[in-house]
């Protein structure tokens, strides 16, 4: 359920990425955009629980008051202060967006480079695995696993969204390190007879960054999407506050046929922010590396009309000339 | 000869892929901690055979044959349409309860999906055509789309056009004081119920198809035979979609398998807002009442729908395509 | 000469290509293409001018990043952002129809998109250099044939598109039973052999060949060559040529243009270009392929590195690989014009100018 962003292909990555880091990307207005809503949420993932002006689960106070000073964003139905539940659920939310992603990442790096540098039959099962994984919808095998799991907190869910979640990762990977094996700088390495080992930590995996992080930041937000989805259907871990467990107990309470939008649109935004965030810090990559997919700018645009009128006037005036 | 081919490794693919879906749904019971069979069982009390019993033991796990036989025994029960039975819908058979909530999700999703699938592909088209103008505004709001999980979308909608503006039923398939068939009363009841999600469906997926056809058609645009065909004269809309869209399409088709599955699984956190009838629904309460038969079985079912799916679209992409040689 | 002609001449006088007798067909006039804008913007294509005559073959030489495919792309009006052009005309020559007066030439520059439409593969058609690229990889051969000749020639059957592709293919040396075959069952110099079939489609009067056979290894190359001179015999079009191997053109060309960062630096008979190369640069391309026929020679090349269009030297851009530049070259830039000893030609040098010492600008 997450975004299909296009994702930098093996083609379209350059392969001696160093030159290609950092700095670069930030210059991109939508990198750059993305950047700063990610890091707003790091940091809120942080410190909001100490921030939080409430216990997220403390009972008792007004009930489904809106926004007011003294609950910036309203109360809900039992009189916990959402503003509190926001900030508090940030950290569950990141730190499960964090751990799947990592270990997701960690475990696509692994089948992925092995698949694509070991080739023939390990590429064959490990290939097959990844597509396997990739048809098999993740959602319903997410919820059977939780089904079966009691209890727990946030980090089995993480690691059941990790094991859901890291065909997709391990594919790119495959392709960019078949691509890069055939360079002729791993070819070298090869034939003075490094070890394998060396040639893929020291040579193939650095270039691999680019695709690496596209891939994690994908899988951050597979996983918050799922740990929300799974929290608002009641799945998630329930003595944790996190976004979806807001949501889920404003559906419960007919938040939304009673109009207490403060309720719900709130951890909504939240998520949906973060998601946009990340796919706009991809989609300032993906631009980077492929110029072509960039919107062109309004001064082209204009550059561009007036042009085509100049050239028109020319082209009348060459024709008066013509006898 | 090779589209023969091709089908043949596809076919390969998804059985095999069947298979795993299969055994994993066998073996996740056996590996997952916990004991399901105690609460399974407890609320079978005093209400079923022994046999069935044993049948549901068999089915969790616990058992006293060795593992291969227990494999055997689940497989010669599938083959044979047997679920098990459902807890929640006691005495139910999960064949048949899923049987009843599997041709509203089909039709909820199948036509959502196309729907949602032609409308991003021909914006996307147009997005790529003509970039530079008042189309990219659709971008920074695809791209927040693209990233709003399924539900928050439904729930807006619900209370937006549901409960705010009153044009379409809150909950359910149809008017339950109607009988199920083919009465018109019954059809435009469930149409009217199925708008909401299905334009949540809609709304939320149609961001990723917009996008990647965008991208697909960019790169396809500055290809050699894009110019040729403006170079020949073309109209414009010719070189747009017999050349550059058409093209621009088989990545994208060839990348349905994965949007399918994002889909599926938001289509089921969907189905649980509107209470709408399907198996993504009926999948939520077995969660919810540990009914654990009903959920693997509706696993199954899904995972096994979504190969199906994928074959069709392989069909597609074998018509389209004429020089499928391996697997992109 | 036409009437055009003489405006011609007096628009551009000392740039006039000498060759009189002939007949214009397309005549580039100060063309100047640029990529980006402002101040990073660089002249890909410099105040070029060049005139194609009718059933000539025209070859436009020089190193990659020169200049030469841009300026066959904006003559077709193909170029794609940041590519665009800032100034100048290309002049169309129609042909008078049935005894009739001869029509005033048309501006390509200047048309609309109906009229380019009309216009294109009607009077110029392309060929490029991957045909694996070029063809349309979804459709086959026929089809791509057909959408051409059903875009220009409105009413046209089925039975009447496939009777035209198979007589194309079968004059291009592709068996008439190939047309059903897609781009990727096709060997690369079948492909090109395709591509011009397609480029016939419509009887053009100008045909481009923006490096039609460096994609191919060198036996196709021959074939493809082969066939493309004794189809030029049979319908009698005008080609332009562009190519970076000059040792191809000088076998294939009545004449040769040769351009440097974006400007045309020299332009003659082939076998003047050959024999007597004139411009520094010319002479060191010349220098650097073994000779065709006749005794060795010793290989020569040219010293330095292609040029940098974002930082060209003041005055002539050869000047910093030019042995024999002097003060002159790196402060004036070097107009086109026809050396005192051999009037057919053009070149853009000081060497040997007959007002070398005063300021030309």
């Amino acid at each position: 359920m997450a975004a299909t962003a296009t994702i930098v292909t093996a083609e379209t990555a350059p392969a001696p990425a160093k030159a290609r880091r950092g700095i670069p990307l930030l210059r991109s207005g939508k990198a750059l955009t993305g950047v700063v809503i990610f890091g707003i949420f790091i940091l809120l993932a942080v410190i909001g629980p100490w921030i939080a002006p409430d216990d997220p689960s403390q009972t008792g106070g007004p009930v489904l008051q809106s926004p007011s000073g003294a609950h910036l964003l309203g109360t809900t139905q039992s009189g916990q202060d959402v503003l509190s539940q926001v900030l508090t659920g940030a950290r569950t939310s990141m730190l499960v967006g964090v751990v799947a992603a990592t270990l997701a990442t960690a475990l696509a790096v692994l089948i992925g480079v092995t698949a694509g540098y070991v080739g023939g039959w390990t590429d064959d099962i490990l290939s097959m695995l990844t597509n396997i994984f990739l048809v098999i919808p993740a959602l319903p095998l997410t919820i059977v696993l939780t089904g079966y799991l009691e209890g727990g907190g946030w980090f089995p869910i993480a690691v059941v969204i990790s094991v859901t979640g890291w065909a997709f990762g391990a594919r790119l990977q495959r392709a960019q390190t078949l691509s890069l094996r055939n360079r002729d700088y791993i070819k070298a390495a090869r034939a003075v007879g490094e070890r394998p080992w060396r040639i893929v930590t020291v040579e193939l995996v650095p270039n691999l960054g680019a695709i690496i992080i596209s891939g994690f930041l994908f899988t951050f937000i597979f996983a918050i999407l799922t740990e929300a989805s799974l929290s608002f259907l009641g799945l998630g871990s329930m003595t944790t506050w996190s976004w979806g467990t807001t949501l889920y107990w404003a559906q419960n309470s007919s938040a939304f046929t009673t109009g207490a939008w403060w309720w719900y649109v709130p951890p909504g935004l939240c998520i949906a922010l973060v998601g946009a965030s990340l796919s706009l810090i991809n989609f300032g990559a993906d631009e980077l590396m492929n110029p072509r997919l960039a919107p062109v700018a309004k001064r082209n645009r204009k550059a561009r009309r007036a042009q085509r009128r100049q050239a028109a006037a020319a082209g009348a005036a060459g024709k008066e000339a013509t006898p | 000869m090779t589209q023969v081919r091709f089908l043949f490794r596809r076919i390969a693919f998804y059985a095999v892929t069947a298979w795993a879906a299969i055994t994993m749904n066998f073996l996740i019971p056996r590996l997952m901690p916990g004991s399901p069979e105690n609460t399974v069982l407890s609320r079978f009390q005093g209400q079923v055979s022994q046999e069935q019993i044993d049948a549901v033991k068999a089915q969790l796990g616990v058992s006293d044959a060795g593992i291969l036989s227990q494999y055997g025994t689940y497989w010669k029960d599938l083959l044979s349409g047997d679920l098990g039975l459902s807890v929640s819908y006691f005495p139910g058979e999960v064949s048949e309860v899923i049987g009843q909530g599997v041709w509203w999700t089909v039709v909820l999703i199948g036509v959502a999906t196309a729907i949602s699938f032609v409308l991003g592909t021909l914006l996307g088209v147009l997005a790529a055509w003509k970039r530079g103008s008042r189309l990219d505004a659709l971008l920074p709001l695809t791209t927040f789309l693209s990233a709003v999980p399924y539900f928050w979308i439904a729930l807006v909608a619900l209370s937006v056009f549901g409960v705010e503006l009153g044009l379409f039923p809150l909950t359910g398939g149809y008017r339950p004081e109607l009988e199920v068939g083919w009465s018109g009363e019954f059809i435009s009841s469930a149409l009217s119920h199925s708008v909401l999600p299905a334009l949540t469906i809609i709304v939320s997926s149609i961001a990723g198809w917009l996008l990647g056809m965008r991208n697909m058609m960019l790169t396809t645009i500055s290809e050699d035979y894009v110019l040729v065909a403006e170079a020949k004269g073309l109209r414009t809309r010719r070189v747009m979609l017999g050349y550059a869209a058409r093209n621009a399409l088989l990545p994208n088709i060839s990348g349905f398998a994965m949007s399918l599955g994002f889909i599926v699984s938001g289509s089921i956190v969907t189905e649980t807002v509107f209470s709408y009838p399907g198996i993504g629904f009926l999948l939520y309460n077995a969660v919810l009442n540990n009914d654990y038969p009903l959920m693997q079985g509706i696993f199954l079912i899904i995972t096994l729908m979504v190969l199906f799916a994928n074959f069709v679209v392989d069909l597609c992409y074998v018509v389209l395509d004429p020089r499928i040689r391996q697997e992109a | 000469m036409t009437a055009t002609d003489t405006t011609a001449d007096a628009a551009v006088p000392p740039a006039r290509d000498p060759g009189p007798g002939r007949e214009p067909l397309l005549e580039i006039k100060g063309l100047t293409v640029d990529y980006g804008e402002g101040a990073g913007a660089v002249h890909a294509v410099d105040n070029v001018d060049i005139t194609l005559h009718r059933a000539e073959t025209l070859g436009l030489a020089g190193e990659s990043g020169s200049g030469k495919s841009t300026l066959a792309h904006a003559v077709t009006r193909l170029l794609r952002p940041p590519g665009r052009i800032t100034g100048g005309q290309v002049l169309y020559h129609r042909r008078a129809k049935d005894g009739g007066p001869v029509p005033p030439p048309v501006d390509v520059l200047a048309m609309n998109p109906a009229e380019l439409r009309a216009f294109r593969w009607e009077e110029i058609a392309i060929v490029f250099q991957s045909a694996m690229n070029a063809l349309n990889p979804v459709h086959n051969v026929a089809a791509q044939i057909a959408d051409t000749l059903r875009a220009h020639r409105p009413g046209i059957t089925r039975e009447q598109c496939r009777e035209r592709a198979a007589h194309l293919l079968t004059t291009v040396g592709v068996p008439a039973a190939r047309m059903k075959a897609y781009p990727h069952e096709l060997s690369g110099g079948m492909r090109q052999r395709v591509m011009i079939a397609m480029a016939l489609a419509l009887d053009p009067d100008v045909l481009v060949l923006d490096e039609p056979t460096t994609a191919l290894d060198v036996v196709v190359q021959r074939e493809v060559l082969a066939e493309l001179v004794r189809l030029r015999e049979e319908f009698g079009f005008a080609v332009l040529f562009i190519t970076h191997d000059l040792s191809l053109l000088l076998e294939v060309a009545d004449r040769v243009a040769i351009m440097y960062a974006g400007r045309l630096v020299e332009s003659a008979p082939a076998q003047a270009v050959y024999h007597e190369p004139e411009h520094p640069y010319t002479r060191g391309l010349v220098g650097s392929f073994p000779p065709l026929r006749g005794p060795r020679r010793e290989l020569t090349g040219i010293g330095g590195s292609p040029p940098d269009l974002r930082s060209l030297p003041p005055g002539c851009a050869f000047s910093p690989r030019c042995g024999h530049a002097f003060d002159r070259c790196r402060r004036d830039i070097p107009l086109l014009r026809v050396p005192p000893a051999a009037p057919e030609r053009l070149v853009a040098c000081h060497l040997d100018d007959p007002d070398g010492g005063s300021d030309a600008t």
